[in-house]
């Protein structure tokens, strides 16, 4: 399970690359392997206020949808839009290519609530066992 | 995994685990969902050969003198019409008319026939036949000591050809004797992909040398029940406990084409009438324009009208767009526009005719050269 260490994650499988004052989103590893093949994905529309555990996007696989929450408050201000055409790429490369999108983080503050590497991959192990 | 406590396994479960294959409850069982991916292992069965482990499905022989036995009186098909060595899909029928199960029958002589079931069906079906068949029918289950194997694709007779020694030179819905790993097994050219393809009835004992012979051709890789899924709804075929069951009749579900009516069968009176009084809902086919697929449950709205909800509902990989099935109340035509709405999803999609995916190479005639 391939699990970066320069990210944060949370307990619904999205990770958060911070910049400064900006976020990067997507979801991870285990997330796109749990899911298989990802066919469709479903992201807001960038100046959309998102919330932090809010629901932000949906995920669509060959067998289900799934529902995708928010990492930190924000405003959108990009989406990939690569993922449209080619959702693939959340599963060839879930932490390059597979990014969903970046936001404006409005509450530095809810940075504490996300899980360190080490404490994902804790996390991750516990839910197979 | 305590929730797979209760479920049975085939002999090949160590085999699918050794492939990596994610693995799910399914009638009962556990069984392998997919291997590498559900997109690839679809595409796999539709340009090669897909091997699928399908020991979960229930087999019946029954003797059988059909001019002393009723047990045409519980099936849809016209066994008096069907010739050594064919097979015949149908069902079997409750006095509504309601589907106890979809099979596919086989002819092996005239007084002996094998019966192939659901998995999640086989007690109840056994149980409904053990009721009402007379003393000149002699049925039994084998289930438990006969294994299948599905070899689907366009390449798989010329699998089986390198596998057996000859061209098997099967017909579409018949079957044949074979001497394979020293068992005399039936294969017949069937099955649910829509694809040229074979079914490969093995005792038990031997599936797991088949499993391992099959794979060493390098055309053929193993594919799992999720693109098993995909791979049947594209073709449009029903699928027992989610398209059809007990309470919907083979007239609903648009199959009526399996239906004899010159014969006498167990529900007849009522679809009959139903047939007259006009159909209360009836199965309709749709595509969506988009990646965004239907799931099951999904509403069908027409016209501003909640008419009836998903059955089937799926990204189709060889198409490329959502498509799915479902019972509307109200007569759409193909062509019409549907919006399949589950919460603050809304899904445009036009009812279409069947097959969604139309190149399939179940009926070639020949191997591919």
């Amino acid at each position: 399970m391939n699990i970066p260490d320069n990210l944060f994650y949370t307990k619904d499988h999205e990770w958060v690359k911070i910049d400064g004052d900006n976020a990067k989103f997507g979801i991870t590893d285990f997330a796109q392997s749990s899911l298989g093949d990802i066919t469709f994905i479903d992201l807001p529309k960038i100046g959309v206020k998102v919330k932090q555990s809010g629901l932000y996007a949906t995920v669509e696989s060959v067998k289900a949808a799934s529902d995708v929450y928010a990492p930190l408050s924000g405003e959108l201000l990009k989406i990939n839009d690569e993922l449209v055409n080619h959702p693939e790429l959340v599963n060839k490369s879930p932490y390059e290519s597979g990014w969903f999108s970046i936001i404006k983080i409005s509450d530095a503050a809810e940075k504490d609530k996300l899980m360190t590497p080490e404490e994902y991959k804790n996390y991750v192990e516990g839910l197979s066992k | 995994m305590e929730e797979n406590i209760n479920l049975a396994c085939t002999p090949l479960i160590a085999k699918h685990k050794k492939l990596g294959a994610k693995l799910a409850p399914f009638g009962g069982w556990l069984m392998p969902i997919q291997y590498s991916g559900i997109i690839e292992e679809h595409n796999w069965a539709r340009t090669n050969a897909g091997l699928f482990d399908i020991c979960h499905m229930g087999e019946f022989t029954i003797e059988a003198d059909l001019t002393k036995s009723n047990l045409g009186d519980l099936l849809t098909v016209n066994l008096n019409s069907m010739s050594d060595g064919s097979c015949r899909y149908g069902f079997m029928l409750n006095e509504k008319g309601g589907i106890i199960d979809d099979l596919v029958v086989y002819r092996i002589s005239e007084f002996q026939w094998m019966m192939v079931v659901n998995a999640a069906t086989t007690n109840t079906d056994e149980a409904h036949l053990r009721k009402y068949l007379n003393s000149a029918t002699h049925i039994e289950n084998i289930s438990t000591y006969l294994g299948k194997l599905d070899l689907q694709g366009p390449e798989s007779g010329n699998v089986l050809k390198g596998l057996v020694g000859e061209d098997l030179q099967l017909k579409y819905y018949t079957f044949g004797y074979f001497n394979l790993l020293g068992e005399k097994i039936i294969i017949s050219r069937t099955g649910y992909t829509g694809e040229l393809g074979y079914e490969l009835y093995m005792p038990n004992k031997k599936i797991i040398e088949l499993w391992d012979k099959i794979l060493t051709d390098k055309l053929v890789r193993p594919v799992g029940l999720g693109a098993r899924d995909t791979l049947r709804l594209e073709i449009g075929y029903s699928l027992y406990g989610q398209d059809i069951d007990k309470n919907t009749t083979p007239l609903e579900a648009g199959l009526e084409y399996f239906i004899d009516w010159g014969k006498e069968f167990m529900g007849k009176a009522a679809l009959k009438k139903e047939k007259d009084a006009g159909l209360p809902k009836k199965m309709i086919s749709f595509a969506s324009g988009s990646r965004r697929s239907p799931r099951h449950n999904y509403h069908i709205v027409h016209k501003g009208e909640d008419i009836g909800s998903v059955t089937s509902g799926s990204f189709s990989p060889s198409l490329g767009v959502g498509i799915g099935m479902g019972y509307v109340s109200r007569e759409v035509k193909v062509g019409e526009l549907v919006d399949l709405v589950e919460g603050s999803v809304t899904i445009n999609a036009k009812v279409v005719s069947k097959p969604f995916y139309k190149k399939g190479s179940v009926k070639c005639e020949g191997l591919k050269k």
